[in-house]
């Protein structure tokens, strides 16, 4: 084997990690380069204050791709899981907390119909979510033109559609394009209710309830449930653990990974990738490289545009990146005492989105900008399931906060003390005396996720997921089968299809991307 | 209020076409009074007769002004790196004043424009454009170290052609101005300014484009007109170098080819190939706008061919179809003149392929009208493989008076 036959994968996020395992598996000589001194990139596990360890952007599984996986025995390779699905516990500041659990509600007050159009739609949306899901694992087609297998995949996904029967495919073709807001109001009543449900359909996203592309990033959210997968999850020792055993098996399949190893650049010889340059001036040469890098990091960044054509520089530049969620870790002396909520239910995914209009005015000062004033959270005490991520007796409070902008008009610093602030007197107004019990704290707005993450806008998905962003548009037409215009380059990450969420799949299609290349040659 | 005040002021909207900085001479000449819009400025279609316009161009000399052209000044440190990815020839070979025609396409190998480089001193570049293309250029700067202005309305512009040009230029006081090789910038002094002439043109013949600061564009007109009057000077409109630029064989965008990123339908736009502009494209560059595209389609063949057709009679073939010999239309003509000076009836033709191979047997559908009577004939059609007018005193150095 010569330097030629080399792979490089730029970042070692659990798609870098997936594909590296599955090209190393494949025989192939692997060397996997991570900026960060640990893997894992977003799905990671990480101290911020002495003694408490949180997952760092990423806290909750329910993506990973039960294939995945089994093929990679991740299992074996140490990943153990501290709670599988957990319920949802919507608080109300009456006391009245809605706790919910797939399509059923366990308790709180509820109008009989609206438990009965909860379970319908639970039902409904996990048949549309399952449409999703069978895309995750294929190559989406290339539209205009391409071979049988570009039809076949086109005719597939129809299919996917078709078989849902008329009234169900009528049904996902009316809403898939739409919003949540108004999904939920013609089959809803109780505001509560469709707080919670739509909280789930913009959480990580630059989108309000009443925003159009809402409910397809509630089915991209659901399509892991629909694939088979324990719902809401939290492995032993955080979301870094994912990384960790996807690590190890990259590593037992041959892989080589070397924390630490920021690239620089990608180099070039004619129109074809010679290897990377990494920052010390150290050159890797390879004949493919494989970025898990957001898509505008990697071809702008680490290619560098005048490598590339300009209309395909302008979709990249113009692929929506800007996330809108924060980050928050909380450092507690002490469990924190929820009002009205029995003990056994702390430790479930507790939200705060009272209901549907309180989420639309939070959206409404992001997209302008601001900070919300009040803004929603979905909320995890990890160390409730895993004793190790805090000393005893002590916790660990992690959060995703909406809304906070990319870019706000106040400087970053003020931004982040005026949200952790109204983050905190949230919490506080659901437990009182919780600010009292915060030892240390952390906010980390989408522009500090971009910074530590590399992580262009701070978007978890590394782009909005939005129809047209969305399968053969993801990122960008033309770009869409992992491999890029420059010959030997390919992504690998949660810019491709099938998106963000720790699933796995965008770094397995990209192996099969390279694999399929190699033998098209 | 001047132009440039208007324009400063963002009054420009209260007008929507400008006089050129020749204006005040051209409209005393135009005494016909034929004027059309070029890209929102007043320019003549003609000025006396457009046939005896045409005879100067191809016996004396004659003054088109050129003001209207898209002209962009493009500096930087990597004006050149700029180029190169822009357009699809190499534009390193074009070295310090030197000009270079060229053409540009979109990610689809799709001609955008052609216009021409100019390689001025310094490393600074400038590119003349048929159509606007501020936006492409501005995009396509992503990524680069390098500012690109469009200058048009600074830059009084005209193109004096024809034999006796550079004996015009010679008078004017363009010392040396006959030892420029085709391609060549020069520069003068003049009216206390420099004029920049450049051995290029649109006619096919001996001829210049000369740029000067607008603020000396009249005194520059005067001294033409003053000096050329014994060489035959004469105002040109574009009438008169339609039928020069066809038989010389250049290519218009919006008339012989339609601007890739205007073109709605895939099919309506064309490849370099598609243009018989191969000898443009420099696939030794590693990455240019289209080269993939390009490149497929060397490997896949072209769906078009760009023909010169010698046609038969003396109808000018306009818009005519063009059928193969079992009368099925296999393309159209997108620009056709009767050329005076070769004394043919002459066309240029977009054809499918794999017709327009030297010897196809091809006929053009002409109608015409005589007295409200319209006529229509068959013309057979030759595949010429020259241009049809390029006589040596284009490219001869130094340049001769006649």
């Amino acid at each position: 084997m010569t330097d030629r036959d080399r792979i490089v994968i730029v970042g070692a996020g659990h798609n870098g990690l997936a594909c590296a395992a599955y090209l190393a598996r494949a025989g192939r000589e692997v060397v996997v380069l991570e900026a960060a001194p640990q893997v894992g990139g977003a799905a990671v596990t990480r101290e911020f204050a002495k003694g408490f360890r949180v997952s760092g952007c990423s806290h909750l599984s329910y993506l990973l791709d039960p294939g995945i996986a089994r093929e990679l025995k991740l299992a074996s390779h140490g990943l153990k899981w501290a709670r599988t699905g957990l319920k949802t516990v919507a608080l109300a500041q009456a006391g009245d907390h809605l706790v919910l659990r797939g399509g059923k509600v366990e308790s709180g007050t509820v109008p009989e119909a609206d438990r009965k159009a909860l379970a319908e739609y639970h039902a409904r949306m996990l048949r549309f979510a399952r449409v999703v899901a069978r895309q995750h694992n294929r190559k989406p087609p290339r539209l205009g033109g391409g071979g049988r297998s570009e039809m076949l995949g086109a005719a597939l996904l129809g299919f996917d559609i078709r078989r849902l029967g008329r009234e169900d495919m009528r049904e996902f073709l009316r809403i898939a394009g739409i919003n949540i807001y108004d999904v939920l109001e013609e089959q809803f009543d109780s505001p509560a209710l469709k707080g919670a449900l739509a909280l789930d359909a913009v959480l990580g996203t630059n989108l309000g309830p009443r925003s159009n592309n809402s409910v397809l990033s509630l089915l991209h959210r659901l399509s892991g449930e629909a694939a088979g997968n324990d719902g809401l999850s939290i492995p032993e020792g955080g979301m870094g653990a994912i990384s960790e055993a996807l690590a190890a098996a990259a590593r037992a399949a041959g892989a080589t990974i070397r924390t630490s190893s920021p690239v620089r650049r990608i180099t070039l010889e004619g129109d074809r990738v010679s290897g990377v340059e990494l920052e010390g001036g150290e050159k890797v040469a390879a004949q493919t490289v494989v970025s898990n890098a957001d898509p505008a990091r990697t071809l702008l960044g680490l290619l560098g545009a005048r490598h590339l054509e300009t209309g395909f520089v302008h979709r990249i530049r113009h692929f929506r990146t800007k996330g809108m969620a924060a980050k928050l870790h909380l450092a507690l002396e002490a469990l924190p005492s929820f009002a009205r909520l029995s003990a056994e239910l702390v430790g479930e995914r507790l939200v705060i989105a009272p209901d549907m209009t309180y989420l639309e005015h939070a959206f409404d000062a992001a997209k302008y900008g601001q900070c919300s004033p009040e803004p929603a959270l979905e909320v995890t005490i990890p160390s409730l399931h895993d004793k190790s991520l805090a000393p005893a007796g002590k916790h660990v409070l992690s959060a995703v906060v909406l809304y906070a902008p990319f870019d706000p008009r106040a400087s970053g610093d003020e931004a982040r003390s005026e949200l952790l602030d109204r983050a905190l007197a949230a919490l506080d107004r659901h437990a009182p005396g919780l600010r009292r019990q915060v030892t240390a704290s952390e906010l980390l707005l989408p522009a500090d996720l971009e910074r530590e993450f590399r992580i262009s806008g701070g978007h978890w998905h590394h782009g909005e997921l939005a129809l047209d962003q969305f399968m053969m548009l993801r990122p960008v037409p033309g770009a869409a089968q992992y491999a890029m215009p420059v010959g030997g380059l390919f992504l690998c990450g949660a810019g491709c299809h099938p998106g963000g969420g720790v699933m796995g799949s965008a770094g397995r299609n990209a192996a099969n991307a390279v694999l399929a290349m190699e033998r098209a040659a | 209020m001047n132009v440039k005040e208007e324009m400063g002021r963002k009054e420009h909207y209260r007008r929507s076409v400008w006089p050129t900085a020749f204006h005040a001479r051209t409209s005393e000449l135009n005494i016909l009074n034929e004027w059309h819009r070029w890209k929102d400025y007043t320019t003549a279609d003609a000025y006396f007769d457009e046939q005896l316009e045409y005879a100067a161009i191809r016996n004396a000399c004659a003054v088109f002004d050129l003001c209207p052209m898209t002209k962009h000044l493009i500096t930087g440190p990597d004006a050149l790196a700029f180029l190169n990815r822009l357009v699809t020839r190499d534009v390193a070979k074009i070295k310090p004043g030197k000009v270079g025609y060229t053409i540009w396409c979109d990610d689809n190998g799709q001609v955008i424009d052609d216009g021409t480089i100019f390689h001025l001193r310094g490393g600074v570049y400038r590119l003349c454009s048929q159509e606007r293309q501020l936006d492409w250029l501005t995009r396509s700067a992503f990524g680069f170290d390098v500012t690109i202005v469009e200058d048009t309305h600074d830059v009084a512009a005209l193109a004096l052609q024809g034999p006796t040009s550079c004996a015009v230029l010679k008078a004017i006081g363009c010392a040396g101005a006959e030892n420029l090789k085709p391609f060549d910038i020069g520069y003068f002094p003049f009216d206390g300014a420099e004029l920049m002439v450049s051995r290029t043109g649109f006619t096919g013949d001996l001829g210049y484009e000369l740029w000067i600061d607008p603020a000396h564009a009249l005194a520059l007109w005067d001294a033409l007109f003053d000096k050329g009057k014994v060489h035959g000077i004469r105002p040109m409109g574009t009438h008169a170098l339609e039928v020069a630029r066809i038989e010389a064989g250049f290519i218009q965008a919006q008339v012989d080819f339609h601007p890739a990123d205007q073109a709605i339908m895939t099919d309506r736009s064309r490849s370099p190939f598609e243009l018989d502009l191969a000898w443009l494209v420099d696939f030794s560059k590693p990455c240019f706008n289209g080269r993939r595209a390009l490149l497929a389609e060397k490997k896949n063949g072209s769906r078009y061919r760009f023909v010169r057709l010698d046609v038969e009679g003396n109808k000018p073939a306009r818009s005519a179809y063009i059928y193969d010999e079992d009368k099925n239309v296999v393309g159209t003509v997108t620009s056709a003149e009767w050329s005076p000076s070769a004394k043919k009836n002459i066309a240029f033709a977009s054809l499918h392929m794999p017709w327009g191979r030297p010897g196809d047997e091809l006929w053009a559908e002409i109608y015409y009208q005589r007295e409200l009577k319209w006529y229509k004939v068959m013309a057979r059609c030759r595949v010429a493989e020259q241009p049809f007018w390029d006589p040596p005193r284009k490219r001869a150095t130094p340049a001769q008076d006649f």
